[in-house]
């Protein structure tokens, strides 16, 4: 994907890699005080970007805790509500750990909260999957446009921006660097 | 019957004159011809043919009026330019006594756009076992000369044998439709490459040329003289070839479509394709084309097989075999023929009027362009180039394979005995 | 992805790759409390079974129900629909119907490749089998189980088969099952090879991507999955080979023939076996012989198929991915 054809030629970085260090680094934090230890929770990542901020994170939990912090991922695409209206995609990974998430805190990771549809869409594969004790949400961005009753538990940062605008998460692992990028559409 | 000039065609594609005709026959040929009150044609540029002759044509009555009769098939004939044709014999009930064959000839009479030949079966109900009563089909009022159970293969060697000495008492011919039942038992197309790979049932050569050998055999012994329907291998070529060197009294046909299209088109799946014998390969095709120009295969005949739309509106193994060809036989039998330059319109007028008549026995018919002969005549404007609508179609059915393609050529005027069936590409 | 799945010969190595890296999540599926996704909720695929089998029906029918679809059964024995015309009333019922997708079985060459081109109907067709012609879902379980075995369930993701040798033995002439699994593994690198008596192999077979021997016993121990096709008993009947015991003897697997394999070679069957026939039980009842694994793998093939088939919209317009779906 070509970020400036994407993005538009103005697109600007809202979070450079230092930040999105940090935010994780304050998440973590907060797990962990919500969650008093974070001995039952597993992270959940939403593919792609959601997966490489749900290991990061746990990563900063272990390094927290002492503890080792089960993480997956798990993919929505056939929950998705809108699979009538674009072509049939590839499918993401889904990767339970290995004691499962019955009676356990899951906390979903995703890159941007935005409609809220992935969420939903996430809550219902969970379901599908086991019974968690309570599910929580962390993500790196929320811009806000929510279409449906869904809010994040752990933000890493809100960037009010206009429906005309684009939010670009680019990860280390997958684009080689680690950056936010706020663009306007491009026109055509 | 008033007179007609046909003013400025090139007569069998040679010299440019005028024809002129009183009634029934042609009574001058010359140039600058002129007479009184005739209606002149002016034909320049056209190709002035003797009535085509069609020694192969399924007309369907009696019995399947729903994809052909007497009438619509003979009007698709005078469009086609034909001006008689032989109707092969597996009607229901099957043209195996003297009774149906007349009944066929009576119709063909009354239609009034073609002379029409019944052709008698060989034997009763086509079933190969026993001979039909070819002497009293040949006394009846249709004289029948030609004997066919095409759609079947007479395969029993001693009922070929007999039928091919019986008919020689009258001057008769058995016409073989040459395919071995048991090597095409579930045959669905040619037996090659193709049919490998749409996993369609193969119909190999050798069910046709092993038929033609054995048959021309069979002529040779017995000194009769055997028609090959539908010839559509290279290797039944060198058979007719060899048969024909040895001084064997053989005469073959070939189809136009046999002539112009390869088994490829079944990758498709669409049984417009389905014919039977089906189409072969391109080397086939250009081993057909070749014979047809050296005169190894004597005649083109249409094989003109209507079918319903439903029997071609499904599935391949559930779809009947065959397609109409009368209206279009002479613009393939132009394009594959004429101008690739293997034949010129002499040779046209030769393999689709003079030889056929001659084999049939057709009187009054593939007579020369001269005077006192009949004015049995077909006009041809050779420029014409057109895309085959078969909603044009003079024929009941519409099951042709060249829908949407463009094919030269078209017949401007037909003339049965001097009146005129077709005018300005329109039957009359 | 293309409309419809008529032919294995139609899929690009890309296709065949994501087909399978898909079915490998559907498999995953099967390891969940709830064996089911509500991918295909509210749409109708009908299974338009002209010819029996009640194996490949059931296949497909667990896969649409597992992605939530709802399914209509239409079987209808070739006696009662010989007759062409049944098969585009039937389908210009089912469009009428409001059927969104169509897995057909029929006993005539071509005819889902009839259905989907015809105009008869707009729905995507699948071809579940037709006559002697193609069964590419088959094809692409039977890859599927060999990419598993032979390079490994995470391993294989995103790879084909390049430079595995399969061998197909039996009635070639008679099987779609070898015409699509001989244009399938061509297209994902492997090497075919056909082994069969000369009747049992169609006269043009020249041309296709693989190769052909006689004998069984040279091709055994360079083969990394074998795999035996049914060879029905009335072919004897039409002069094919002489006897039961002489094909056993000349083209049958049995223990001794398979300890010519290499070590981690496969044997696969397609099902069902005539035990005795190509195959002995001591092979079928072996660690090597996969045909319970095939018949598990159908479904996840199934699945991964009716998703990239039906799973979106594939319409001309091309949509991107951006965040304001998320």
């Amino acid at each position: 994907m070509d970020t400036q054809q994407q993005y538009g030629d103005d697109a600007r970085p809202v979070l450079e890699a230092p930040d999105i260090a940090r935010v994780l680094t304050r998440i973590a934090h907060e797990i962990v005080e919500r969650a008093k230890g974070a001995d039952d929770v597993v992270l959940l990542g939403i593919p792609t970007r959601g997966v490489f901020l749900a290991r990061r994170l746990a990563e900063k939990l272990e390094s927290i805790t002492g503890t080792k912090i089960p993480v997956g991922s798990l993919d929505i695409t056939m929950y998705r509500d809108d699979l009538r209206l674009k072509p049939a995609r590839a499918l993401g990974r889904t990767e339970i750990p290995g004691d499962g998430i019955d009676g356990r805190l899951v906390v979903l990771v995703d890159d941007v909260l935005f409609s809220g549809r992935t969420i939903r869409a996430a809550l219902d594969a969970l379901g599908d999957i086991g019974r968690p004790r309570a599910v929580q949400l962390a993500v790196l961005v929320d811009r806000g446009h929510r279409e449906l009753p869904i809010r994040a538990d752990y933000v890493g940062k809100n960037l009010p921006t206009s429906l005309r605008e684009t939010v670009k998460v680019q990860l280390a692992e997958e684009d080689g660097r680690d950056t936010v990028l706020l663009g306007s559409r491009p026109s055509a | 019957m008033s007179k007609i000039l046909i003013r400025g065609a090139q007569v069998l594609g040679g010299e440019v004159q005028d024809v002129l005709v009183d009634g029934e026959t042609i009574e001058q040929v010359g140039t600058d011809l002129s007479a009184e009150g005739a209606t002149v044609i002016e034909a320049q540029g056209q190709i002035l043919l003797p009535g085509l002759v069609d020694l192969h044509t399924h007309l369907r009555e009696p019995g399947r009026e729903d994809s052909e009769t007497v009438l619509t098939g003979t009007r698709a004939a005078a469009s086609g330019g034909f001006t008689a044709v032989f109707a092969m014999a597996n009607t229901h009930p099957v043209a195996d006594t003297a009774g149906v064959v007349e009944q066929v000839y009576r119709l063909g009479k009354e239609s009034g756009y073609c002379d029409v030949q019944p052709i008698g079966a060989v034997t009763v109900g086509l079933e190969g076992k026993k001979l039909a009563e070819l002497g009293a089909m040949h006394d009846s009022a249709a004289g029948v000369t030609v004997f066919s159970d095409d759609g079947k293969c007479v395969d029993d060697a001693v009922i070929m044998r007999r039928a091919l000495e019986y008919v020689k008492a009258f001057g008769g011919v058995v016409a073989q439709h040459a395919q071995e039942p048991r090597l095409t038992e579930g045959a669905q197309m040619n037996e090659g490459i193709v049919s490998a790979e749409l996993g369609l049932g193969g119909w190999p050569a050798v069910a046709e040329e092993s038929i033609i050998a054995r048959d021309v055999l069979l002529a040779e012994h017995v000194g009769s003289r055997v028609h090959i329907c539908h010839l559509s291998t290279a290797g039944s070529v060198e058979i007719v070839r060899w048969a024909k060197s040895r001084g064997i009294d053989v005469t073959a046909e070939v189809t136009p479509h046999h002539l112009l299209l390869t088994d490829e088109l079944v990758r498709s799946y669409d049984p417009v394709y389905k014919v039977n014998p089906p189409l072969r390969t391109e080397k086939d095709v250009l081993a057909l084309r070749e014979a047809l120009a050296d005169g190894t295969i004597d005649i083109v005949a249409t094989d003109h097989a209507p079918h319903p739309h439903e029997d071609k509106d499904c599935e391949w193994a559930a779809a009947a075999m065959g397609m109409v060809g009368l209206e279009t036989a002479l613009s393939v039998v132009q394009q594959t023929m004429v101008e690739t330059g293997l034949l010129d319109w002499a040779g046209v007028a030769d393999r689709m009027s003079f030889a056929p008549a001659r084999i049939g026995r057709a009187k009054g018919h593939g007579r020369p362009v001269s005077a006192g002969e009949p004015a049995n005549l077909t006009l041809v404007d050779p420029a014409y180039r057109g895309v085959v609508d078969p909603a044009d179609f003079a024929s009941r059915s519409r099951n042709t394979p060249y829908e949407g393609r463009e094919l030269p050529g078209r017949v401007t005027h037909t003339f049965l005995r001097g009146r005129a069936t077709v005018v300005d590409g329109k039957l009359a | 992805m293309m409309r419809h799945l008529i032919s294995a010969a139609d899929l690009t190595r890309d296709d065949a790759v994501l087909i399978l890296d898909t079915a490998e999540e559907m498999a995953r599926v099967a390891d969940r409390p709830i064996r089911k996704l509500p991918t295909l909720r509210g749409r109708t695929i009908c299974n338009l079974f002209f010819e029996d089998s009640t194996r490949t029906r059931i296949s497909f029918e667990a896969a649409e129900k597992r992605l939530s679809a709802d399914v209509i059964n239409f079987t209808a024995k070739g006696s009662s629909v010989s007759k062409g015309e049944s098969l585009k009333d039937t389908a210009q019922t089912l469009e009428a119907m409001g059927v969104d997708a169509v897995v057909i079985r029929h006993s005539a060459s071509g005819a889902p490749y009839r259905l989907a081109t015809s105009g008869w109907i707009d729905a995507p067709v699948v071809n579940a089998g037709d006559g002697t012609h193609q069964h590419p879902t088959q094809a692409l379980l039977d890859a599927f189980t060999m990419r598993r075995r032979l390079v490994g369930r995470d391993a294989g993701l995103g790879r084909d088969l390049a430079g595995k040798r399969i061998t197909l033995v039996g009635d070639v002439l008679h099987s779609r099952v070898a015409r699509s699994n001989v244009d399938l593994l061509h297209t994902l690198g492997a090497e075919v090879t056909l082994v069969a008596p000369p009747t049992l192999v169609p006269v043009g077979v020249e041309t296709w991507p693989c190769e052909v021997s006689y004998d069984l016993d040279r091709v055994l121990p360079k083969s990394d999955a074998v795999m035996m096709l049914r060879v029905q008993r009335e072919r004897m009947n039409a002069a094919f080979f002489p006897t039961e015991r002489e094909y056993s003897r000349r083209y049958g697997l049995d223990g001794d023939r398979m300890a010519k394999m290499p070590e981690h070679a496969i044997v696969m069957h397609p099902g069902p076996m005539v035990r005795g026939m190509e195959i002995t039980a001591e092979v079928a009842d072996s660690d090597r012989c996969t045909v319970v694994e095939q018949v598990a793998n159908g479904v996840s093939i199934r699945m991964a198929v009716l998703y990239l088939l039906l799973g979106g919209n594939d319409s001309a317009v091309t949509h991107t991915r951006t965040e304001e779906n998320k």
